[in-house]
């Protein structure tokens, strides 16, 4: 050891201005949600899939904005299988139809099927899974176990089944039910975790101190704080469903053939794939950037939404 | 001098042959010089420069210890010492020489070299730095091999036997198969401790190595910390937000605030006798045992009834002899037993709170006292009826909460509001500052849209934030600020009690100071009664008036604030009291 003294510094007096905890607020407010829509605007992904999802959107609302070519009237077999002609840019489908119009008018099965599935999906995913998480105990056992047997049935052969079973009653909702009725499980566990973090924040615990109820605390302070992963999950199963949707119609278990949907044409045109492709082709790149546009906005979302993966760029 | 003299420095005993302690430290050479190093942080909003220029030198065998508030850049001139920053940060100027090597400069196979070998290093929290997958033995051993100080697997385990029994584990050979969660916070940070030093280091970097304990436990192992860096003669550079704890144990103390030294000298002397006006400013505002209370000065606000014409003369003594005689709060027999579930289908019982009684004059504060797992927050939640007492009787201002009604429970809560520990935690992100003070206006449907609105702005003036505050979000506050907001939800429905779980704990020594200051003010404005609940015996010198000790579940001492630091009657207090950093030192006042 040595029996040095140190020297006594002291730092230029005139450079510290001591001062404690001075309010330094930002130009614009900042939250969450707010910092993450400021992340979104300067992306050009987000635009490009924003457009194509806006696009899908209004082909589903008012096809008749696109083409004024009937689908499925008018189909003369004279044009079987045609190539693209003036007026009919993509060609004719095995039957004589117009391959454009049909894609456009194909749109809103896709569509409707993908947002019922993510409503049912949520609507019976989203009180299970908070449910079970907030309350815990037994009714978390049992929820859970409820939820478990689900996810263990793999959705798509559980819609399989349901659409061969129900085979006369073929319609959107029933399509959208069998899928949204087995897939809802995944939703609930992811929010059931993000849920058993949050309520043992603080804030939950001054809600109750206040005198709000349990079930008032979860749906005003936990639930708004665990939606992040939901809107994630929700935005990717958008996508995953419609392509559900399409691989049903494929193997002829989706909707009634006079109905139309992308997977419905890609099945029919597979038997004449080789003379003519194109007319398999364009609904499956349709399909292919319909979903493609979905998760792609579900992953922006996602980086979005996380403070610490904005930081990383 | 060679190689041989110096190794007779070694005591005889078997580990000390198995390290090949050859390195000569010339005692009149600074071991490590820093030289107006700078780092930087890049972050989203640009880079952060978080030290501008720091130099000081660390002689062998010396202990040093910067102090300094969150942000004031300390850990990260440890962390920059031995180059070992995250990803984001970078060394953009200035040298740290060790024994003459620049470390800044030097490669990375060098850097390894150099650290665990030459520079040990004591992180923060023992609950995440050891790998809870791994047992505690492996990481002993690990560190050991990578180290170099031994290589085959009998010397590498007879080594880490070793490294634990100093650690001061007992039967050391048994607990190296155990898992890190079967040791306590402060058996882990001697295990780390254990690790830093294996390699009979020159230098150990110790960076708040005792934060997370408690304070009796925190003594034990930095008695032991110095114990085994004397008996090395290892130099140690001691990290910490604690003034009183850096006085007493570094003869050269390091003050840092915003990136830079502003005060660096002999320990007692800067503590005594400090120049710059932040230390100044820091040393007044740590709290010790020779502090006074806080008294609160009535401040003139513009209320909802106009302007309150405060008495200005009125002390807070003479407060206290106006108070009634009536405890506000009483509380008789208090008692929770949890039932721990044990894996056979079986359940033991854990009593929590063991027949606790106590009672709160108006006006007046009771701090309730205790270590961790003393069951005092607990108590707390019972009070605030989060937790369901087993049971005992809460007696609020004449009602007995037992077996009270879900409505009458709900009227209850207007008399009595918490304020939490984390500042980071208590306020939801996503509400706005109105919107989380207003709440519990909402939730007692206490007037409209717009008297709520002028409820708010008062109590945002009455916790001195700026109206323009309630339009935003908590993520734009410090620490101090959202704890000033979660003071202003607590009394939005005007309250007779405050319970404050651990309020002040977790922010800075200058900006605790304001906090306290700020609740000591509401208190004689608003004749408020405090339920302080701490570990923190410092504090409660400045805030309490009755004191209430706790020790595993049940209150073994209480009495008058003076009386139990003048004179404490149960050994327990008395071992708290001796165990508070600084406690022998004499402060500036």
């Amino acid at each position: 050891m040595s029996d040095r003294q140190p020297e006594h510094y002291v730092a230029p007096i005139e450079d510290a201005t001591v001062e404690v905890d001075a309010l330094k607020l930002k130009e614009r407010k900042s939250n969450l949600w707010l910092d993450a829509w400021r992340d979104l605007r300067r992306r050009v992904l987000f635009y490009a899939a924003l457009l194509v999802v806006l696009v899908v959107l209004t082909m589903a609302i008012a096809p008749t904005l696109f083409t004024d070519v009937s689908p499925t009237l008018g189909c003369q077999l004279t044009n079987s299988n045609g190539a693209s002609i003036a007026g009919h840019p993509m060609g004719f489908t095995r039957q004589g139809c117009d391959v454009f119009a049909r894609v456009v008018w194909g749109a809103r099965t896709s569509l409707s099927v993908g947002i019922l599935v993510v409503v049912i999906t949520a609507v019976i995913g989203i009180p299970m899974g908070a449910i079970a998480g907030f309350f815990g105990g037994k009714l978390d056992s049992l929820l859970s176990r409820i939820g478990d047997i689900f996810f263990s049935i793999p959705y798509f052969l559980a819609a399989v089944v349901v659409m061969s079973v129900l085979g006369q009653y073929r319609s959107v909702w029933v399509i959208a039910l069998a899928i949204g009725g087995f897939a809802w499980a995944s939703l609930a566990r992811i929010l059931r975790a993000e849920v058993l973090q949050v309520k043992n924040s603080d804030y939950v615990m001054a809600s109750e101190a206040v005198g709000r109820g349990r079930m008032a605390t979860l749906l005003s302070h936990v639930l708004p704080n665990s939606l992040t992963p939901v809107i994630v999950t929700l935005t990717i199963a958008l996508g995953a469903a419609i392509v559900a949707e399409a691989s049903l119609s494929f193997l002829g278990l989706g909707l009634n053939s006079n109905v139309m949907s992308w997977g419905q044409d890609i099945s029919q045109a597979q038997s004449s794939i080789r003379t003519a492709p194109m007319a398999l082709v364009w609904p499956s790149v349709m399909l292919t950037v319909t979903v493609l546009a979905f998760i792609v906005l579900g992953e922006l979302i996602r980086d979005a939404l996380d403070p610490k993966s904005r930081a990383r760029r | 001098m060679t190689s041989e003299q110096l190794s007779t420095q070694n005591t005889t005993r078997e580990a000390d042959v198995l390290v090949q302690d050859n390195r000569y430290v010339d005692p009149s050479k600074p071991l490590v010089e820093i030289r107006d190093l700078e780092i930087e942080f890049t972050t989203q909003g640009g880079t952060v420069k978080a030290l501008k220029g720091v130099s000081f030198d660390i002689f062998p065998g010396e202990t040093v210890a910067i102090v300094g508030e969150s942000g004031s850049g300390k850990s990260t001139t440890a962390h920059g010492i031995i180059n070992l920053l995250p990803d984001n940060g970078k060394i953009t100027g200035g040298q740290v020489l060790f024994e003459g090597e620049d470390l800044t400069t030097a490669k990375k196979s060098e850097l390894y070299r150099v650290r665990g070998r030459d520079i040990g290093f004591v992180p923060q929290d023992p609950m995440s730095n050891l790998n809870p997958v791994w047992s505690v033995g492996f990481q002993v051993r690990e560190a050991i091999r990578a180290n170099g100080i031994a290589s085959s697997k009998k010397d590498v385990n007879a080594r880490a036997i070793e490294v634990l029994k100093e650690a001061g584990l007992r039967d050391a050979e048994h607990r190296m198969a155990q898992y890190p969660h079967q040791f306590s916070g402060g058996m882990r940070q001697r295990v780390l401790i254990g690790i830093g030093l294996a390699a009979h280091p020159k230098l150990l970097i110790a960076d708040e190595p005792t934060s997370a304990l408690d304070v009796t436990v925190q003594r034990v192992i930095l008695d032991h910390l110095e114990a085994l860096t004397r008996e090395r003669n290892a130099a140690l550079l001691l990290i910490t937000h604690d003034l009183g704890l850096a006085a007493e144990r570094a003869t050269k103390l390091i003050v840092m605030y915003q990136g830079k030294i502003v005060e660096a000298g002999p320990s007692k002397k800067i503590l005594q006798d400090p120049q710059h006006p932040y230390t100044k400013r820091l040393i007044e505002s740590a709290p010790s045992l020779a502090s006074q209370r806080i008294s609160g000065a009535k401040v003139t606000h513009v209320g909802e009834s106009g302007i309150d014409v405060a008495d200005i003369a009125a002390t807070h003594e003479d407060a206290r002899a106006k108070q009634d005689i009536t405890p506000v709060i009483e509380v008789n027999d208090l008692t929770k037993v949890y039932s721990i579930r044990k894996g056979n289908f079986k359940s033991t019982p854990l009593t929590a709170v063991d027949a606790i009684s106590f009672k709160i004059p108006r006006g007046t504060t009771l701090a309730l006292v205790g270590e961790s797992g003393s069951g005092k927050t607990t108590a707390a939640k019972m009070v605030l009826g989060l937790e369901k007492p087993t049971s005992g009787e809460i007696i609020l201002d004449g009602t007995n909460l037992s077996g009270i009604s879900k409505k009458d429970l709900f009227a209850v809560r207007r008399k009595m509001q918490p304020v939490f520990q984390d500042p980071y935690g208590s306020l939801d992100p996503q509400r706005s500052i109105g919107a989380i003070i207003g709440e519990p206006l909402k939730v007692h449907k206490v007037g409209d849209a717009a008297s709520r609105k002028a409820r708010i702005k008062e109590l945002l003036d009455q916790v001195s934030m700026p109206a323009e505050v309630a339009d935003r979000y908590p993520n734009e506050l410090s620490g101090g600020q959202r704890q000033r907001v979660a003071v202003a939800r607590a009394l939005a429905l005007k309250p007779d009690i405050v319970v404050l779980d651990e309020a002040v704990s977790a922010l800075d020594v200058l900006v605790q100071a304001q906090i306290l200051q700020l609740l000591a003010d509401l208190q004689s404005e608003l004749g408020l009664t405090y339920l302080f609940i701490t570990h923190d015996l410092a504090v409660v010198r400045v805030v309490a008036d009755e004191i209430a000790v706790m020790e595993n579940g049940k209150i073994v001492e209480t009495g008058t604030a003076d009386a139990i630091f003048d004179n404490a009657q149960v050994e327990y207090t008395q071992k708290l009291l001796e165990a508070i950093p600084g406690a022998g030192i004499d402060w500036i006042e």
